[in-house]
């Protein structure tokens, strides 16, 4: 008996980072960077007894999408919840650096990550701020950084922060961006603040379909890999220039988001201002479904994020 | 972390020619095996690190029973473990043995 499957039917969610990378890009066009071979691990966790994995939680590398050259990195969300350590960050910042030398048509990376890894935090700190020197110095050379998120990590912390500096974003409804996460929010403001294990909540507060309505995401996809080929086939080609006229429109845009719902104490609320019919419809919502509500929805589509 | 190494002599060459290949992820009750093939055809080698201590026989009696029923000759196999049960390591083994049947 032979099984045929195809790949990119498979979930974005439940997918590995090298399932992910293998399905994302055009058939046996993928070629890592530092392998696992290579054995790149990090010098910090043997010291506090945990274990390594050999690619440092991080696939990088080169392929094609649709027939033209791109970098990829992809996070692998269940090694030590995706996040960034030293070296996972340092292939991410010499990927985005080969970029500007090798000029492909994009870099994508595929967040699933809850951040800094504490273990080797000043480590991982500093990476996320050398990442996002990279992708301003790589967006600035003209080379569009395409996030795309839908894993069961989400985007969080050092991750949620890079996310923002990217030129276009893809998110599935599982996908969730965010700087402080649910337990973060809980353990300092209580959980009349934030109720974390209130999924319901986490979900229309930081998940992809509020951050698609919001037009914090650019494009919302089904949680399939083809589904996020798909959209960054469209990106790819639709990311928006780099100059002082995004920045300042981008600014413009978050203080007249600050203004409009500053006031809201939940999701909801803002939906309903944006022009959705019936908010409480929005979480239980079919995929092609909420593509049409958003689709109707101004906020959703503007070149500043 | 405890490093185990098991040394083997097997009967024939791991069948494929695929010179590498990684399955699993390192998390709590999972594991990543790196298959390479790097060695003479007629031995295979098996390094441990793993957080749980005091595990030698079980591992010793796993990998045994992964090279007779394999015969893995010429691979060099390196684990990273998370914690994972002696099924779940056999389990591993054999989808790694399997990625390197294919061709190069």
């Amino acid at each position: 008996m032979r099984i045929v499957t195809d790949p990119g039917s498979q979930s974005w969610y439940e997918a590995s980072a090298r399932q992910r990378i293998a399905a994302l890009v055009d058939a046996g066009t993928f070629e890592e960077f530092l392998g696992p071979a290579e054995r790149a691990m990090s010098p910090h966790l043997p010291l506090f007894d945990l274990p390594r994995a050999f690619d440092d939680g991080i696939v990088v590398g080169r392929g094609k999408l649709d027939g033209r050259p791109v970098l990829v990195a992809a996070q692998e969300g269940r090694f030590m919840g995706g996040a960034f350590g030293e070296i996972h960050g340092a292939k991410l910042v010499g990927l985005l650096r080969a970029a500007i030398a090798s000029k492909p048509a994009a870099v994508l990376i595929l967040f699933d990550t809850g951040g800094v890894r504490l273990q080797e935090a000043n480590a991982g700190e500093t990476a996320i701020a050398e990442t996002m020197r990279a992708i301003v110095d790589a967006r600035a050379a003209g080379i569009p950084v395409i996030g795309l998120i839908g894993g069961r990590a989400g985007c969080y912390g050092g991750g949620g922060l890079i996310a923002g500096t990217c030129s276009r974003l893809a998110v599935s409804e599982s996908g969730r961006i965010s700087v402080s996460g649910p337990e973060v929010i809980e353990t300092n403001k209580g959980a009349e603040e934030f109720d974390s294990r209130d999924r319901a909540l986490v979900w229309r507060t930081m998940g992809g379909k509020h951050r698609r309505l919001t037009g914090a995401a650019d494009a919302y996809c089904a949680d399939t890999v083809a589904a996020f080929r798909e959209a960054a086939i469209t990106l790819v080609g639709t990311a928006p220039a780099f100059d002082l006229a995004t920045l300042e429109a981008e600014q413009a845009r978050l203080e007249a988001r600050v203004k409009r719902f500053g006031d809201c104490r939940d999701a909801t609320e803002i939906w309903a201002r944006l022009g959705v019919n019936d908010p409480d419809a929005v979480p239980a919502m079919t995929d092609a479904a909420f593509a049409k509500t958003a689709s109707s929805v101004t906020e959703a589509s503007h070149d500043a994020r | 972390m405890e490093t185990l190494h098991f040394r083997h002599s097997t009967q024939k060459a791991a069948s494929g020619s695929k010179p590498m290949a990684i399955t699993g992820v390192v998390a709590s009750g999972n594991l990543e095996v790196l298959l390479e093939r790097v060695l003479p055809p007629d031995a295979c080698e098996v390094a441990i690190e793993t957080p749980v201590g005091g595990y030698g026989d079980v591992w010793e009696a796993v990998v045994a029973d992964f090279v007779a029923r394999t015969q893995p000759g010429g691979l060099r196999i390196s684990i990273n473990d998370g914690g994972a049960r002696p099924d779940t390591v056999s389990l591993r083994l054999a989808q790694g043995a399997r990625l390197m049947e294919a061709s190069a």
